[in-house]
């Protein structure tokens, strides 16, 4: 079926179609369990890694945390990114979902809906590991950096799941992943850590305002551009 | 002369092992501005012979940025519309040809920084822009080596393409919001010094010459790969 001839998009099907995508998907790593246990595993000693290369006295926990919480957020992320089309190869699972009469767009929302409880999953784990290993002040900042944190993440599994459909269908598969993937992470990394390092230094919402308009604008374009393109990375 | 397209047209100079017109010119140009840069414009009295650089470094920029780079996205963009292998050819040649005056720019950047910022490097958002634009260009070029059917190359390159071209804006505000929000007592990008007739011509010169290049290397280039599609269909069939 050519991209022009399939059936138009209706919207309480699409939620529907994704929503299935998505269950099956996140069922399938309820029961094996393995990628995220792998990227929690990766998370929480990344943490502690970074807790012994760090020299308290030179620089202080609150300034250290930010960057290290983006950079185990990012490679974390990657971890559950490469599981997700890599399952669909088997017994060319791929082929039967777009033998389906479901649209590829939902497919993709599907996939990167799964994907996004997988990586928000991983940073509900990562977030208080990290104000517990660098003893971090209770304040307020929580709730705002978990926000900024959910605003990331919506564009971080929208590029980073099409990549990962992209990376499936070459011969390096996962090596590619991370080089085709991370220079789309910047604009997401760079607005979220800034944001997070205001927050946690006690600056107000407002403070940081423009990091987060850039995230949110980054969510809208690429959540967009991402689901549009998504048909393309498809054998015809 | 136009870009050589696949069908009628006779075998191409490069194919008959002959010499190519346009590169001969396009380098010759090149060499000319080299040696009028060095030889016959004057010092700039602020920075030195380090200044000289502005003359390979601005032009390569101006090429590698938006001549290269647009016509990777615009070729990209068309191609998924399309789907006419000779717009992924020209993608694909203009993308190589991108990464060689990109790097060209970040070698030739940092010569010249030490000399008048005093330091290689600085994450200016210029330089942070480039930089990342670079390894976008680079993941391309792995993306497009790491698929063996040229169909399937052709779209998932396009597909990246695609949402560079996108990324481009936001990679150069977050850049410039992350500098503006961080002021350091170095002054990052000196105000452009006011330019004598005569460099403002050599530089005028040196961009034309660039250009040139671009376009006999892309011509070049794209003839290449279009025999190797060709040779490539005849060995399938």
């Amino acid at each position: 079926m050519t991209i022009a001839s399939r059936p138009a998009v209706r919207v309480p099907g699409f939620l529907a179609d994704s929503w299935r995508i998505a269950r099956k998907d996140l069922l399938i790593e309820f029961r094996t369990r393995s990628a995220f246990l792998a990227a929690a595993v990766f998370a929480v000693l990344s943490v502690a890694i970074f807790r012994f290369t760090w020299d308290a006295t030179a620089v202080p926990a609150i300034d250290l945390a930010p960057p290290v919480l983006w950079v185990i957020f990012t490679f974390s992320g990657l971890l559950g990114l490469n599981r997700s089309f890599g399952v669909e190869l088997a017994d060319r699972a791929m082929d039967a979902m777009l033998a389906s009469p479901m649209s590829r767009e939902a497919v993709f929302a599907g996939k990167a809906l799964a994907n996004l409880v997988f990586v928000a999953l991983v940073q509900a784990l990562t977030i208080p590991a990290i104000a517990l290993f660098f003893d971090l002040p209770a304040g307020a900042w929580w709730w705002s950096v978990v926000g900024v944190a959910v605003l990331a993440m919506i564009g971080l599994t929208a590029v980073g799941t099409l990549f990962a459909a992209v990376a499936s269908n070459t011969r390096l598969a996962e090596m590619l992943l991370p080089m085709l993937a991370l220079p789309f992470f910047v604009p997401v990394v760079i607005p979220a850590a800034q944001a997070t390092a205001l927050l946690l230094a006690g600056r107000p919402v407002s403070d940081v305002a423009s990091w987060i308009k850039m995230l949110v604008a980054f969510d809208l374009v690429f959540v967009a551009a991402c689901t549009v393109a998504f048909p393309y990375t498809l054998d015809e | 002369m136009a870009v050589s397209l696949p069908g009628a047209a006779p075998a191409p100079p490069a194919a008959r092992g002959g010499v190519d017109g346009l590169l001969i010119v396009a380098l010759v140009a090149c060499a000319g501005v080299i040696v009028r840069a060095l030889a016959f414009t004057p010092v700039d009295a602020m920075q030195g012979p380090a200044q000289k650089i502005l003359y390979l470094h601005a032009p390569a920029a101006i090429v590698g940025l938006y001549f290269a780079s647009g016509l990777v996205a615009i070729s990209s963009l068309m191609y998924l519309w399309l789907k006419d292998p000779r717009l992924d050819r020209i993608a694909e040649s203009s993308a190589e040809i991108a990464v060689v005056f990109l790097s060209i720019v970040l070698a030739t950047g940092p010569l010249w920084g030490k000399t008048a910022w005093g330091t290689w490097w600085v994450w200016d958002a210029r330089l942070t822009s480039t930089l990342f634009f670079w390894f976008l260009f680079v993941a391309y070029l792995v993306l497009r080596g790491a698929i063996e059917e040229p169909q399937a190359r052709a779209r998932l390159s396009a597909v990246m393409g695609g949402l560079a071209t996108l990324l481009v804006p936001f990679i150069h505000l977050t850049v410039y919001l992350f500098r503006t929000m961080h002021p350091t007592p170095v002054v990052l990008k000196p105000s452009a010094p006011s330019m004598s007739g005569q460099m403002l011509s050599t530089f005028g010169m040196s961009t034309m010459a660039f250009i040139l290049l671009f376009a006999a290397l892309l011509r070049l280039r794209v003839r290449w790969a279009t025999l190797r599609d060709a040779n490539l269909e005849r060995q399938s069939v």
